[in-house]
This record gives structure tokens, sequence and C-alpha cells, in this order.
């Protein structure tokens, strides 16, 4: 008889201290906890952000606005009230493990670069021009030195 | 109406007016001009052109051009110069409304205001009438040479004057020349209306 070896999925959950990113409404672009599933469309969330501009009150999400991220607060309670998530939120480092995650950096760098102005862009068009100029030269450097 | 003149008519007299009614009314009422509430009144500036801001100019022979702005004149017009040295835009008048308005500001306090005043009164950029009537002779002698346009030497002195400060400042920023150098133009995905500028 083979072994079977039987792993835990690692699928997003919807599951109480999962982290969702709120996709439309006027907490659109937020990150908030689930404290407690409503049903299965809706989900009751928190968002006790460190930062004063990025709270989400507690309130009920259908999980259509919502993305499932990969954080979890780890045993938080279920229902828990907004000072307890505070906590835990504070605790686990979940705005600093958001803000270094590869989608909060790229929406980051969108937002900003959408922001420009003309002669922003400008000096960003001649800046990655120059870089790319410089990169270009070593490569050729290099693949001279390879071939002899 | 004038008085008309009295007339013997067998026994009796009466008097005649000089005009006669008219025996029927006009058919059609008759249209009376409408009244013109329309004023002539001084364009408001937009709040985006102060002098010295870079503007793009979307019409003209010199469209998607870089310029900055000198001074607003009346009715809407705009005083721009290139700087004529880095994008070959002379000292010249545009419309207000086929222009986008940059963040980006120029010092111009160093530009001689005296020319700016000079340059932005009333008839500097009219035509000089032609001294000599087109003869029939000059006419066929058109075709054998093209005769050079030659720029009034009091004009280029002029642009001197007021681009020299302009290139100054220019060059204490980087990039600003060959930004003003290079014309704007709308790539791929570019939504103008959804830009910052």
């Amino acid at each position: 008889m083979a072994d079977i070896d039987v792993k835990v999925s690692s699928w997003k959950l919807v599951e109480v201290g999962r982290l969702v990113l709120i996709r439309s409404g006027p907490f659109e672009g937020k990150l908030a906890a689930i404290v407690e599933i409503v049903d299965h469309r809706r989900v009751l969330v928190d968002g006790p952000s460190t930062e004063e501009q990025k709270i989400v009150p507690r309130h009920v999400l259908p999980l259509a606005h919502a993305t499932l991220t990969h954080f979890t607060i780890p045993q938080l309670p279920r229902a828990a009230g907004t000072g307890p998530v505070k906590k835990l939120w504070a605790k686990n480092e979940i705005d600093g493990k958001w803000a270094k995650s590869s989608f909060a950096q790229r929406s980051e760098r969108s937002e900003r670069r959408k922001n420009l102005s003309d002669f922003e862009r400008f000096k960003v068009l001649r800046l990655r021009k120059q870089a790319r100029y410089e990169v270009q030269k070593s490569h050729a450097k290099a693949r001279a030195a390879n071939k002899s | 109406m004038s008085d008309g003149q009295t007339k013997q008519f067998g026994k009796s007299q009466r008097v005649v007016p000089a005009d006669k009614a008219q025996k029927w009314y006009p058919v059609d009422d008759q249209s009376q001009p409408k009244k013109v509430r329309k004023t002539l009144r001084p364009a408001k500036v937009r709040e985006t052109l102060v002098p010295g801001t870079i503007l793009i100019l979307l019409a003209g022979r010199f469209r998607g051009k870089r310029v900055i702005l000198l001074k607003s004149l009346d009715q809407g017009v705009l005083l721009v110069t290139g700087p004529f040295k880095i994008n070959g835009v002379p000292l010249r008048r545009v419309n207000a409304r086929y222009v986008i308005a940059t963040s980006k500001r120029v010092d111009i306090s160093g530009v001689d205001a005296k020319a700016v005043e000079k340059i932005s009164a009333p008839g500097y950029f009219t035509k000089d009438k032609k001294a000599e009537k087109k003869t029939e002779e000059a006419f066929f002698k058109q075709g054998e040479k093209a005769e050079k346009k030659v720029v009034a030497s009091a004009r280029a002195s002029d642009q001197k004057a007021v681009d020299q400060a302009i290139l100054a400042s220019i060059k204490k920023e980087d990039f600003l020349g060959s930004y003003l150098a290079t014309t704007f133009s709308l790539r791929n995905g570019d939504k103008p209306h959804e830009m910052k500028w």
C-alpha cells in the first residue's frame, strides 16, 4: 500500500480573522478583517487600522465586494469587538505586512504615476531612458567578454 | 400727422389730411427686432494662466509645442514665447481656449517689463502695408526666384531681449530645456481628461 500524503489545502478561506481587501463602495482599496460570517454572501468586517485614513468601521460587507488576501489574524475570537481586533491588528503588524505586499506596492506606484504632472512625466521618461542605456551598455560589455 | 388743407366740397368744406389713413391693415404682424441683452464684457482669464506658466499649444502651426506664458492680453488672447532658441516658437499671440496650462512655472521676473509692454500693445503684430503695388512684371518674376521672407530686425531684437532672462532661468533646472524642446502628443491609452497637468 502506497502512503497517501494528505495535506491541508492552502486556499484562502472565508474565515474569522481573514483579511479582505474592499474593492467597491465607500471603503474601496482599504483593508479589513472578517470578524463574523453573516451568511454565505456576507461577512461582518472591522478594520481598525493604526493609520487614521485607512480605518474601516465595523459593518456588514458582501463578499462580492471583497478580495481575500493571504493574511490572517490567527486566533481572532469570533465576533470580537473593535478594541480586541485593534489590539491583535497592531500585534500582528498587519499594516506593515500589507504595505510590503506586492499588490499594495503596485497600487501605490500606479496611484503615484497617475498623479504626476506633465513635467514630472517627462522626467520619468528621460530618467528611465538613461537607466536603460546604462543597463544595456553593461549588458553588451558582459556579452562581448563572454564571446572571446 | 401734418395738417392737411381745407377743401371745398359743394357747399361744405372739410379738412383733407395730407397723408391718408391706410384702407387696409397688413396681413402679417410687423416683426419686432429682438432686443439684444448681450454685452461685450472683458474675457475672464483662467486661474491657471499665470504669467510664467508652461502651456501646451493645441491648435495652429505650433500645436503640441510647450511654450511659456508671458502675459494675458484682453479678449482671451495670450502672449507666449517659445523661447525661440529652444523650440522655434516666436513671440506670438494665442487663443487661451486652445491651450493646456501645466502646473510647471518658470521664473520670468527677470524679463524686461517695458519690452513686454511694447509687444503687448495693439498693433505690434499687425502687418506693415506693402510699399509698392504689385505690378504685372512683378507677377511674372515671381516664378523665377522666390523672394525670401525677411524677419524685421526689430522683431528679432525684441525676441532676444525677452528670451534672454527666460533662458537663464530655464538653465537652472535639469530637464527643463529639453522638456520645452519636445512636443506633446497623446500616446496609446492616454486619457487627457483624466491626466494631471
